[in-house]
């Protein structure tokens, strides 16, 4: 059964990227356990505008899960406390009466903060547009059964193409790399025959953006896998770096 | 003006809907529709179309410029083929992403007539079935080329690296949806939606670091600017700075998805919004069929006041899962009072209402069928948790099919439903209850997708055109990326043609007319910063949505059209004097996004409320309570309603002209939509 609960927020509220920010304290009552935490922050906001103050800005939109809009550092991690999840999909029922909640938005040099707990990452689209597709026009594509996929592979690129670009790896890394990301997609098309023809030069080129970004470069400590929402195995970054080598070695 | 009193016992709006619209100048000369739909048989028509259409040679290509307003499915897969040809494409999109446009929701599946199951598929039973689905309320056309082109959609997604089911040979999984009898639909396991719109995403990105498509993110589309009777460009506020900002282009194409949040709580993204259409409504394009949208029947029911947005639970769920609800009542009382589980129920006390009542579908009948018989059982005592709820179980499955090939199926979704609901989908039936999801109607299109502005195109959602009033499963995912793959990119040149003359400084945004939109912009947002209210813009948005969901939902009368189209006054007046935006203009302001879309939201949902009222019979998710069949059935008027609905602006609160497209179907008999037999 559901039931109310209070909790005190810390919130990290900063007004543009070259701004200083601070943690600012909230109380809030009331809050349904049945509510997810954005519906939570909802509150918030709206206690806020009642009371004239900028409401706090956090980006978010689809509120299940899948379009990656959504950030958040709760508590210490990207998504929230709980494995496999994205902000959105977080329930107060997870949290005790007169818990502290800190609220940070991601923290990367490839992330800057644009207001409060929105930040900006568009970086994650330049290194899609570096390579981050198969090259062809529309109108040209052979028929869909011409080509077999098995069963096992199509499901491991499916794995890895369910990335929802969402920065959290990112996040979650001491170095701010985003190995996690990039791999993911590299994978996706390595698996598949319709990314063998570009597979060297998209490796490549994907990874000479992601450098050229400013992320930082990967030291295995896996804290991305582990914090993924779509639980985007590190086996992915093992077989990015073989992709890499093998494209550089081909040069 | 009419009253809720004086309408009491009427069930034919015609007498009073002079007060509401003008429906008597439709016959006049200047009110008629041309769909342009082409001669011939309707199996070559679009090959008609194509082969006798004007094209743009490549080198003018370059010299035209085309705005496309929304990255989903529709507008990623337009401005990518679109550049892909050769055209400067503008792309805008309110998110931080392209990819992260409504579309990625989207968790069932895509339909394609491919027939690879050989189990009697063809491009005309995918036309038939959309058709019959839609309740014979949609253009033939169409649906026609819709179907058609779903083939080369499927191809064309492969062939992008989009990792569909497959089966352990290798070739492409299928399975079904509502409303069809054979196994069409192509799926990536609970995110076809999201598998599709990356797979257009990446075909954007080319074009993008090509410099074909130059991409706007967090811009938000506050009005299209016409020059000489054509569309010519856009005003859009950057969501990051407030600035507004002018953008020129021979043409304008609308991909800006459906109306659903007018609901306010809605299977919809938060984002998600009816603005673009109404801006266009206002300029003059019609908006048609606004009283047919999509009610889900299988969403995870509502908690609470403070709740923001409903979960769907995917339609695929009704291919293994089995709807019921108690038979006798004192034991929906009992689960209601939490003194009884479901699990407590034996089978022979369990209504399958969809099998009793459907039985050549059953659970997997259309949507608005679906969502009907649900909310009948609710409404006469049988609803479970809040009394808003069914059951959909999946005992049966696990019984036969064991509980790892469900996990295999469905795992993903069962997961999704445990975290929102905190229930064991494994051991315990799911709860459901239908929420908005998906709108129909929209900016009227004719065949080439143009609106009644020049140079104006809707495409994907924000279009009426496929249909009719009710969508199939897995269909909006194959129109969207028809429009914007196959159909949009061969129209357009066809309007761009003569064009090519047309020099970019005849009208560049230094024109008068862009000075007046902007300003225009500019005044509405400083109106509503002056109003300095109590009310924040999601509170009065909330009454709005609790309006439109107990009097234009579901179930309509004559009577709760009228009671809403006053209250919906008392909003309007609402929000006009007591709304309260904080913050500056000139700023990222999130609460003035979402003032202007609620402004936006309320001209339309007095739309929907006319357009209910004006149509005096059951189709489709349209169910008029006046008009049904002694078994509960939506009773169509072929007679007198055979028609699009083309509403035609005059003032916000002036009454709309009502103009009408005939329909017209020649390649199939218009029969009364039967799913019991």
């Amino acid at each position: 059964m559901e039931n109310t609960i209070s909790v005190n927020l810390k919130v990290w509220r900063q007004r543009g990227p070259k701004e200083p920010g601070q943690f600012v304290n909230y109380h809030l009552d009331n809050v349904s356990t049945g509510s997810s935490f954005l519906e939570m922050l909802d509150m918030l906001n709206q206690q806020l505008v009642d009371q004239n103050e900028e409401p706090v800005v956090f980006d978010n939109d689809c509120r299940e899960g899948i379009c990656g809009m959504c950030s958040l550092y709760i508590n210490g991690h990207p998504h929230g406390p709980v494995q496999g999840i994205t902000t959105c999909q977080l329930h107060m029922r997870k949290f005790h009466d007169g818990e502290t909640i800190t609220i940070e938005p991601w923290r990367s040099a490839a992330f800057p903060v644009i207001r409060d707990l929105a930040v900006n990452r568009n970086a994650f689209d330049q290194i899609q547009q570096a390579g981050g597709y198969v090259s062809f026009n529309c109108g040209g594509a052979p028929d869909a059964n011409a080509t077999p996929i098995s069963k096992e592979v199509a499901d491991v690129a499916m794995d890895s193409a369910t990335c929802i670009g969402c920065g959290a790896c990112v996040a979650a890394c001491k170095n701010g790399s985003a190995m996690l990301f990039v791999s993911a997609k590299v994978s996706q098309f390595a698996l598949l025959p319709q990314g063998q023809v570009e597979r060297k030069r998209r490796a490549r080129a994907m990874v000479k953006k992601m450098d050229e970004l400013g992320f930082g470069n990967c030291t295995n400590t896996g804290a991305c896998a582990a914090e993924c929402p779509k639980n985007i195995p590190l086996s992915n970054i093992a077989r990015l770096n073989r992709e890499f080598i093998k494209a550089k070695c081909a040069d | 003006m009419a009253d809720i009193k004086s309408v009491e016992g009427m069930i034919d709006s015609t007498p009073i809907m002079k007060d509401y619209a003008d429906i008597e100048s439709s016959k006049l000369p200047e009110y008629q529709i041309d769909s342009k739909i082409p001669e011939g048989p309707i199996a070559e028509k679009w090959t008609n179309y194509k082969a006798h259409q004007k094209l743009v040679n490549p080198a003018n290509k370059r010299n035209l410029d085309v705005i496309v307003v929304g990255t989903g499915l529709a507008g990623a897969s337009a401005a990518s083929t679109l550049a892909e040809l050769g055209f400067n494409v503008y792309n805008f999109c309110i998110q931080d992403s392209p990819r992260r446009a409504h579309s990625i929701a989207a968790q069932g599946g895509i339909n394609a007539a491919k027939d690879y199951q050989n189990d009697g598929d063809s491009v005309y039973r995918l036309f038939y079935d959309t058709v019959k689905g839609g309740d014979f309320r949609s253009r033939e056309a169409n649906v026609y080329r819709l179907a058609e082109v779903s083939n080369n959609i499927i191809d064309q997604c492969v062939q992008q690296g989009v990792p569909f089911a497959r089966e352990y040979g290798g070739l492409l999984a299928n399975r079904s949806f509502g409303g069809a009898q054979v196994s069409r639909t192509f799926y990536a396991k609970g995110q076809t939606g999201q598998q599709l719109l990356l797979g257009a995403y990446a075909s954007l990105n080319r074009q993008i670091e090509k410099g074909q498509v130059r991409s706007f993110n967090r811009r938000e589309m506050l009005d299209v600017v016409i020059i000489d009777g054509r569309a010519r460009g856009i005003i859009v506020r950057n969501l990051v700075t407030g600035e507004l900002e002018r953008y020129a282009a021979h043409a304008v194409v609308l991909a800006t998805g459906g109306y659903g949040r007018t609901f306010f709580l809605s299977t919809n993204a938060m984002g998600c919004n009816g603005s673009a259409a109404i801006q266009a409504f206002r300029k003059g394009a019609y908006l048609s069929n606004l009283a047919f949208t999509q009610i889900h029947p299988t969403c995870i029911p509502v908690h609470g006041e403070d709740q923001s947005k409903l979960t769907l639970m995917s339609e695929s769920l009704r291919n293994d899962g089995r709807i019921w609800v108690p038979k006798k009542k004192e034991d929906a009382e009992a689960i209601r009072a939490g003194k009884k589980k479901p699990t407590d129920i034996p089978d022979e006390d369990r209504d399958f209402y969809l099998e009793r009542r459907y039985p050549a579908f059953g659970n997997l009948c259309p949507r608005d069928i679906a969502s009907r018989a649900a909310k009948e059982r609710c409404d006469a005592g049988y609803g479970v948790g809040t009394g808003n709820a069914v059951y959909l179980d999946f005992k049966y499955a696990i019984d036969r099919l064991g509980a790892d090939v469900v996990r295999d199926r469905y795992g993903n979704l069962f997961d999704m439903y445990q975290m929102i609901s905190d229930d064991n989908p494994y051991e315990t039936p799911m709860m459901i209850f239908p929420a908005s999801h998906y709108t129909m109607g929209g900016i009227w299109v004719d065949y080439e997708l143009q609106t009644s502005i020049k140079g104006l195109f809707a495409i994907g959602e924000c279009n009426f055109s496929d249909h009719g009033a009710n969508r199939l499963g897995a269909s909006a995912l194959m129109q969207g990326l028809a429009d914007g793959y196959f159909v949009l990119p061969y129209t357009l040149q066809n309007y761009l043609s003569d064009q090519i003359k047309v020099s970019r400084s005849t009208f560049d945004t230094k024109h008068p007319e862009f000075d007046e939109a902007e300003k225009g912009v500019r005044d509405r947002i400083a109106r509503l910063m002056a109003i300095k209210g109590t009310k924040s813009p999601d509170q009065i948005h909330k009454k709005l949505g609790h309006i439109m969901w107990n009097l234009v939902g579901m179930g309509r009368t004559l009577q709760s059209l009228v009671k809403a189209i006053e209250e919906l006054k008392e909003v309007r007046k609402e929000f006009y004097t007591d709304l309260r935006i904080v913050g500056s203009a000139d700023d990222l302001n999130t609460e003035l996004e979402k003032a202007l879309r609620l402004e936006d939201f309320l001209v339309m949902a007095r739309m929907m409320a006319i357009d209910a009222l004006h149509r005096n019979e059951s189709c489709g998710a349209h169910f008029r309570e006046e008009y049904q069949t002694p078994d509960g059935e939506a009773k169509r008027d072929d007679e007198h309603y055979m028609y699009v609905s083309c509403w035609k602006y005059t003032g916000d609160d002036e009454k709309p002209i009502l103009l009408k497209e005939p329909l017209k179907y020649e390649a199939i008999q218009v029969q009364t939509r039967n799913y019991k037999s």
